[in-house]
């Protein structure tokens, strides 16, 4: 028998978690089929008001630009809203289910662990995304520039990345605060949505809120997919979204990975891996 | 010079095939909760520190069943994390087979496993689903696992047709031999036993009492087992130790330990161990689930 190489043997091991969560996916099948409910309800009520603004204003007006505007930005945040929840609500499933310890005590690197919730974020995000877009195009007749979808798929991968490390980032938070720390990422969530112009253009928003909205992944993903979607798509616009995003993701991933670590230690320090009482 | 030379190194191999013998050397370890924070508001109390380890040297030899005794709050659960690398010690060391629990985490993790008083599973998944994902944590092939778990279940007394239920319909005592064909199923040279059978059913507890035995034997595990459970103890325990408030009060087998007792007390029939208990922590077992404190 071939002795296995630690980084195979690793990867393998990161499979557990993918597998492990898709199995708990399905016995809460009930459950994430109304998660997925509301987000179409969610994203619908959004797009709605693409539909509803000329009677709204009264001014008569193509909408359709409008609605695949807040289309793509409802697609887009339920996709990253997805991967940040599968990530950075990890640990605090585990807590819940009371198995954490059992993981943090595997022979694993804790990238291991990391990578493993990730890799079922992108899964969990694409399918739950893929189920918004199949209800949206029902409902809106929505047709996008097709020689736009490479690029756009493009910007989504790399803005994975980036978004990842935010999520672990947010991780983090259940570590180092047992009781209140899984609601603290809804804190996180939330932020992300109001000033990365996820339904409406940066520039309304306050000059320093603006100047922020540029640390967020979320800013980059959404102008260049509406960019490329909803206009002719040019080699300098997906390089305008995918340089920031690479350079964010450059920074997020690493600097979540450390503070994952340093959490750890703190509970493993403190006694707070697991929840007593 | 040569002499020396060969003394040097029959002196290292003597020092090895010691270290390898000692499956677990815990040199003065002390672990404390609490105290006062780096941040701490002004409308904020200061909080106590605890001491649930209070510098504890002990050593367990390859091989040995190894109980540690205590009312709750002691510190049993505390040194078992400690070993299982999920707790930071703030004072002393821990090896296992001579690898530093803090030093050398990942080698230790490979060497041991845990099972706590909660089964601590997915409760929605299968004992199947459950034990492969363990399976797959520890680099345990899954064709190799699907197999072996069948087998230690069925030897726990789980029949196949419930392998593939979720725990959630299994009883407490099913759902703990799931926990415990985990941790069998990585192979542990080092097996950590935080009250296993407390809250199963006589049978259940007389089969897990039996697989412990049977690991020993089979496995040549080291194990190290709290309880609350003084027939279990005396009847498993090769030796043990009473913790009290963090601290070993006593320690060794349990015959010297009944020994001690009887021959401080005069002479009379041999103390049960929970006699023995009483008189080194001063209280009961009745009156530690009374006034149990968490751990």
């Amino acid at each position: 028998m071939i002795a296995q190489v630690p980084i195979w043997r690793e990867m393998k091991a990161s499979y557990a978690f993918v597998e492990r969560n898709v199995h708990l996916s399905k016995r809460y099948w009930g459950w994430e089929l109304a998660f997925l409910v509301y987000t179409i309800a969610q994203s619908a009520s959004v797009v709605y008001i693409a539909d509803a603004a000329p009677s709204v204003t009264k001014h008569s007006f193509d909408s359709h630009y409008f609605v695949l505007y807040l289309a793509i930005g409802a697609l887009t945040w339920s996709y990253m809203a997805g991967l940040f929840q599968a990530i950075a609500e990890s640990v605090q499933w585990e807590r819940w289910e009371g198995t954490i310890e059992y993981s943090m005590m595997a022979p694993i690197h804790i990238l291991t662990y990391i990578l493993g919730s990730c890799l079922f974020g992108v899964v969990y995000g694409l399918a739950r995304t893929a189920g918004v877009l199949v209800a949206l195009t029902i409902m809106f007749h929505i047709d996008a520039n097709s020689a736009g979808f490479l690029p756009a798929l493009l910007i989504v991968v790399v803005g994975s990345v980036s978004f990842v490390g935010i999520g672990i980032m947010a991780a983090t938070l259940p570590l180092l605060f047992t009781e209140k720390g899984a609601q603290m990422t809804y804190v996180i969530e939330a932020c992300l949505l109001l000033i990365s112009g996820v339904y409406y253009p940066v520039s309304v928003l306050p000059g320093w809120v603006q100047a922020i909205s540029h640390l967020s992944p979320a800013t980059y993903i959404l102008r260049g997919i509406r960019d490329v979607l909803l206009g002719q798509p040019t080699a300098s616009e997906v390089v305008g979204a995918v340089v920031p995003l690479a350079i964010i993701g450059v920074i997020t991933v690493p600097l979540g990975i450390w503070m994952f670590v340093r959490a750890e230690h703190f509970a493993k320090r403190t006694g707070r891996l697991k929840r007593a009482g | 010079m040569g002499e020396i030379m060969d003394l040097y190194v029959a002196d290292d191999i003597l020092r090895r095939q010691r270290a390898v013998e000692r499956a677990l050397a815990i040199d003065h370890v002390s672990k404390y909760f609490g105290g006062p924070s780096r941040l701490h508001l002004p409308w904020q109390k200061p909080k106590k520190r605890v001491t649930a380890v209070d510098d504890i040297t002990l050593e367990v030899q390859r091989g040995e069943i190894y109980g540690v005794l205590g009312a709750n709050g002691s510190g049993k659960s505390t040194l078992i994390r400690l070993i299982a690398t999920l707790l930071f010690p703030d004072a002393g060391t821990i090896e296992v087979f001579g690898l530093d629990v803090m030093k050398q985490a990942g080698q230790v993790r490979r060497l041991l496993n845990r099972v706590s008083v909660e089964a601590s599973l997915f409760k929605k998944l299968s004992a199947m689903e459950n034990l492969i994902y363990a399976a797959r944590l520890y680099s345990v092939d899954a064709a190799v696992a699907r197999r072996d778990i069948v087998r230690i279940l069925g030897q726990l007394g789980i029949p196949e047709a419930r392998v593939r239920q979720p725990v959630e319909k299994m009883s407490r005592g099913m759902q703990q031999k799931v926990a415990i064909a985990r941790a069998l199923l990585t192979s542990p040279v080092v097996l950590l036993l935080d009250e296993p059978t407390t809250g199963l059913d006589p049978r259940s507890k007389k089969d897990v009492q039996r697989f412990i035995l049977e690991l020993r034997e089979q496995h040549d595990a080291t194990v190290l087992l709290t309880s609350h459970d003084m027939d279990e103890a005396d009847a498993l325990c090769d030796r043990l130790a009473i913790l009290h408030k963090g601290r070993i009060v006593v320690e060794g087998t349990p015959l010297e330990l009944k020994e001690a007792h009887a021959n401080q007390h005069g002479t009379g029939p041999l103390p049960s161990l929970e006699d023995v208990f009483m008189d080194v922590t001063g209280r009961s077992l009745a009156d530690d689930e009374e006034g149990g404190e968490e751990e």
